[in-house]
């Protein structure tokens, strides 16, 4: 009897947790004069994603938001990776120096620095650039991508570098064909973390952008919901659109994204 | 072992090589702009031109009569969020996890639609509930009306930080039932067993043996929440733009720090901005060191 009750109760709370999403999702395929008519009601038809596509330009920030994921956590993904060969794996001076500093920036608020930063890519011409925003992002994600890979490198068994050696591999070698092709699991949960806040990352845009060609989805969209405010339907679909990747990459690596979670729990 | 230490000597040099782009990228882009925003903190500016050592006047700025009017509020905003967050999100969150962990069928499914929201842009969900909550067409107040209770929910300054909250909630609220959840698979069986065939009743295992055994998980919801809700910026800012609006109702200090810096058109929005980054980033480390050492206590 108690156990049915709480049943309802989470399914219940499972309703209220979905609608508003179902509701986003499904208006996103009727026209706004239905919307306005009646709240909830069948689909019928694309004509709100082609207007958004076409006429609000999302085709122009979907693109770049691409881009700079894309560039932001490879370049993070990769000079992290060459960072954290070494922490992990090999004794030199000033290693701990070293990791420290790289691990002290996850608890630094970055976002605080966002004025000098300003200056900076400003001086080196890199202000309403792709190129700017994806040199930031993949800087950023650096504190984290070396924690996580460092922790990796230090786990894989020993005996591997010393066979590497036996063989006459140097460090590089080492690097390139013994340790690349092991450590990737850890590669793929750094890249999954990485590309949900770059993809919905609003502020350094926000700061950084300006010019209308070259925003990203988040500042693209405050854009357009003050262009289409009347126009729900095409607002719905807009919505979506943004939403999409990070639910199809939820799909693809949800493996991935419990283990991270998990895995930062016990710290 | 003498194998390897001979191989680590010899291999100094490309250690460093290896470790140079990510110290070059990080160095440049993170820690040299965190730490130059510190010293323009103690200038006085003219623009984006540099005028004189200001020592800490910009800091005495900020509690000068019309910025404390909006610092303190913007502030208070943000203690509100935190304390609803925890009243409201994180005890929704330990009751899920407790009700789930007797839940056999569909516990998985029930898991993903309770953090399912938690995976959208918060941007998408301001605008989104913007949308479903407009007083005109919102399918809520639709929903409402018939039993009296349309409301312009962010409209009016009284209900739309509880509106807020009742939003950042249902966003977040699988972020501590996750967390809850895997604490509780921790527990072993045998301890609830025990108090069970000493006489306890489920009340009793609940208050004596779980929530006790949930302690470090509750601190750390609740220091993720603290830092959540003090940095709080897109979701506020799709809800009640860079003003928060109802009449600066759900204004709070990301906002106020974005105002100061880009659209105030003071003379010394560096030096202020750069003040209140700072005094941000104080009070925020500040008061988690404290909450980790309260909530982390022995006793």
């Amino acid at each position: 009897m108690r156990a049915s009750i709480v049943k309802v109760l989470l399914w219940g709370y499972a309703a209220f947790s979905m609608t508003p999403l179902l509701v986003m999702l499904l208006s996103s395929f009727r026209p706004t004069s239905e919307i306005f008519d009646r709240p909830i009601g069948p689909p019928s038809g694309l004509g709100n994603y082609v207007k958004a596509w076409t006429e609000a330009s999302f085709s122009t920030y979907v693109v770049n938001s691409a881009l700079v994921v894309v560039g932001a956590v490879l370049l993070g993904a990769v000079v992290s990776l060459l960072a954290a060969y070494p922490l992990g794996r090999r004794e030199f001076r000033g290693r701990g120096m070293f990791a420290a500093y790289f691990v002290s920036g996850m608890t630094l608020p970055a976002h605080l620095g966002v004025l000098p930063l300003f200056y900076l890519l400003e001086g080196m011409g890199l202000v309403d650039s792709l190129t700017g925003l994806v040199l930031v992002y993949a800087a950023g994600s650096v504190p984290f991508n070396v924690f996580v890979l460092t922790a990796f490198f230090r786990q894989l068994p020993h005996e591997l570098d010393e066979a590497a050696a036996l063989d006459g591999a140097g460090p590089f070698a080492t690097f390139w064909h013994v340790m690349l092709p092991l450590v990737r699991p850890a590669l793929a949960t750094v890249v999954v973390f990485q590309f949900v806040p770059i993809w919905n990352d609003f502020f350094y845009p926000l700061v950084l952008m300006r010019d209308e060609t070259k925003l990203t989805l988040p500042v693209g969209l405050t854009h357009f919901f003050g262009q289409f405010q009347n126009d729900w339907g095409t607002l719905f679909a807009g919505l979506v659109m943004t939403t999409i990747p990070l639910v199809v990459l939820f799909v693809l690596a949800t493996r991935q994204i419990v283990a991270g979670l998990t895995a930062g729990m016990n710290r | 072992m003498a194998l390897g230490a001979r191989r680590g000597q010899g291999g100094n040099g490309s250690s460093y090589l290896f470790l140079i782009p990510a110290l070059l990228l990080y160095s440049a882009f993170v820690v040299y702009p965190l730490f130059t925003g510190l010293t323009y903190s103690f200038f006085s500016w003219k623009g984006t031109l540099r005028d004189s050592f200001a020592g800490l006047d910009n800091y005495a700025g900020l509690l000068s009569g019309a910025f404390l009017d909006q610092l303190l509020p913007a502030l208070g905003h943000n203690a509100l969020l935190f304390a609803g967050t925890m009243l409201v999100q994180n005890t929704l969150g330990l009751a899920f996890a407790l009700a789930l962990s007797r839940v056999r069928r569909g516990k998985r499914a029930l898991q993903t639609m309770f953090a399912l929201p938690y995976l959208v842009n918060p941007l998408v969900i301001g605008y989104l509930w913007t949308l479903l909550l407009s007083p005109a067409f919102g399918p809520v107040n639709a929903l409402l009306k018939p039993l009296g209770l349309a409301m312009p929910w962010l409209g009016d300054p009284d209900t739309a930080l509880p509106t807020v909250i009742v939003i950042t909630t249902w966003q977040w609220v699988g972020f501590p039932m996750l967390l809850f959840s895997a604490a509780l698979g921790g527990i072993p069986q045998e301890y609830a067993e025990a108090a069970r065939t000493d006489g306890a009743g489920s009340w009793q295992v609940l208050w004596r043996i779980t929530l006790p055994l949930l302690k470090p998980a509750m601190a750390t919801v609740t220091i993720l929440s603290f830092i959540g809700s003090m940095g709080t910026f897109a979701l506020v800012y799709a809800l009640g733009g860079s003003n928060g609006a109802p009449a600066g109702a759900t204004d709070v200090l990301g906002l106020l720090f974005y105002r100061t810096a880009f659209a105030s058109g003071d003379v010394n929005a560096l030096g202020t901005s750069s003040a209140l980054a700072v005094f941000m980033f104080t009070f925020i480390f500040g008061s988690t060191l404290l909450l980790e050492r309260v909530l982390r206590r022995k006793t």
